[in-house]
């Protein structure tokens, strides 16, 4: 596995040739984590998408585990935000997170013990071992959730890009996988996760602030001043105990 | 329009289907709306100009209603064998990419991020679709056509747990319906077409309110 999962140079991403979130310069180590932050419509999913080589970049450059983007998307594993078509098809838990090892084999050949094994594990770190034949339009959001999660897991890839990760998810369920990324981590996977939540981004080892543009990167201890929260999120937040208060309102954003 | 200009009306349903492809591909491309949706609208986009081209032909308006309705009675051996053909070619063609396929009906970006060519995927699934509407118009109608392929598969998806179990009770659904439909058929005299849709159909809605009675029952024993 390379020392590098990511690599973007005057990065531009965004739709159609518009950029909604440019000068992005980023270098990504395996096994590290970092969490995009910012409001709604601050490029942080587009940034994802364009990392999984679902869009193609507004300009500068993009390098995914060694390689051109579109090369390596099989080494990516990606958490949508929304599953549309969950409810549509009669599947079980289990086959949702099955589909993860689809491309590990030929057209032809059936499961390998490997297979299930990855599986069974991907499921036991999600705590849905017992919802396996569960069809999933019968699971809560917050059931589907950990199944989507699983299926990241068992992707066994080696960059992890998570939009929203934790919605939706109770209190065992966020730490069931926080337990997962610490797994995913010292196994060498790249953990990027988008998020509004700073606590939650406060457990990365970098955090890049995003509005359009990126306002800080780096440590979470460095990165999250109220200076920057407030021109991130347009309020300025600080941290009291375990809680974020609300102390400043931006007017001009 | 092929049977004004008297040409083949498999030739003329084939180039629909054509256009059909294309038309879903651009639609799904340029906006955020459904395959379903876009399929819907072409489909009944292209029914209403053909409908409108043969009731402008003095000549064709008696072949109107075998046109959307089909001559179910009137298939004879060619016809059956370009089905059979057809229905050997489809299932041949969904077993070696049923991963791909069950992954683009899933989720789209996961066919994507696993390397697949996910338009490619796409434009063989339209145009297995098409195929299966070309070889099924002349017996069942361009009109009913669309209810065979729907309502047998939703009667598969509420009541199997999987993929496979939901394609044999679609497979079964069908094959009961075209029985009972038949039967209908010869004994009432209705039109045998639409009596083997009206029969799909009629099971869809049993097996609704089967699937509904069974979840409120387990709701309250629980």
């Amino acid at each position: 596995m390379t020392n590098t999962a990511v690599v973007a140079r005057r990065l531009a991403v965004g739709y159609s040739g518009r950029a909604v979130l440019s000068g992005i310069d980023a270098y990504l180590k395996a096994g590290g984590s970092t969490a995009l932050v910012g409001s709604n419509g601050s490029g942080k999913s587009t940034l994802l998408k364009t990392l999984a080589g679902l869009l193609p970049p507004v300009s500068g450059a993009l390098e995914i585990m060694g390689g051109a983007v579109t090369e390596m998307s099989h080494k990516v594993a990606y958490l949508s935000q929304f599953h549309p078509n969950g409810f549509v098809l009669p599947l079980c838990a289990v086959d949702v997170v099955r589909m993860a090892r689809y491309d590990q084999r030929g057209r032809w050949e059936r499961r390998s013990q490997t297979d299930d094994a990855i599986v069974a594990e991907s499921m036991e770190m999600m705590k849905i071992s017992n919802l396996g034949d569960v069809p999933l339009r019968d699971l809560s959001g917050g059931q589907q959730q950990r199944v989507y999660l699983a299926q990241v897991l068992a992707r066994r890839a080696g960059l992890l890009l998570l939009d929203e990760p934790t919605a939706g998810l109770d209190a065992p369920g966020r730490a069931a996988y926080m337990e997962a990324t610490v797994f995913e981590r010292e196994r060498g996977a790249a953990i990027v996760t988008a998020t509004h939540d700073v606590a939650e981004a406060s457990t990365c080892d970098r955090v890049l602030l995003v509005a359009g543009r990126i306002v800080a990167d780096g440590p979470p201890a460095i990165v999250m001043t109220p200076e920057n929260l407030l021109e991130t999120f347009g309020i300025g937040l600080t941290k009291v105990g375990d809680h974020l208060v609300v102390t400043e309102h931006h007017h001009d954003h | 329009m092929a049977t004004i200009l008297g040409l083949p009306t498999m030739l003329g349903a084939a180039v629909g289907a054509v256009v059909m492809i294309g038309g879903v591909g651009l639609i799904t491309a340029r906006s955020k709306l459904s395959n379903d949706t876009a399929i819907g609208l072409l489909f009944i986009g292209l029914l209403a100009l053909g409908v409108v081209l043969v009731s402008s032909s003095d000549s064709l308006t008696g072949d109107l209603e075998a046109i959307l309705f089909g001559q179910f009675l009137g298939v004879d051996a060619t016809d059956l064998l370009v089905q059979t053909i057809a229905l050997l070619v489809v299932c041949a063609i969904s077993l070696y990419s049923a991963r791909p396929f069950l992954l683009l009906c899933f989720d789209i970006d996961l066919v994507r991020t696993m390397g697949y060519k996910a338009q490619w995927y796409h434009r063989l699934m339209l145009l297995m679709i098409a195929a299966t509407v070309v070889v099924s118009f002349q017996t069942v109608g361009s009109l009913l056509v669309f209810g065979m392929l729907l309502a047998p598969a939703g009667v598969g998806a509420l009541l199997a747990r999987r993929i496979g179990s939901m394609m044999l009770w679609a497979a079964g659904t069908g094959v009961l319906s075209t029985y009972v439909g038949l039967l209908a058929s010869y004994h009432f005299s209705w039109a045998a077409g639409a009596s083997v849709v009206l029969t799909a159909v009629a099971i869809f809605f049993l097996t609704l309110v089967f699937v509904s009675v069974r979840k409120s029952l387990t709701l309250v024993s629980t």
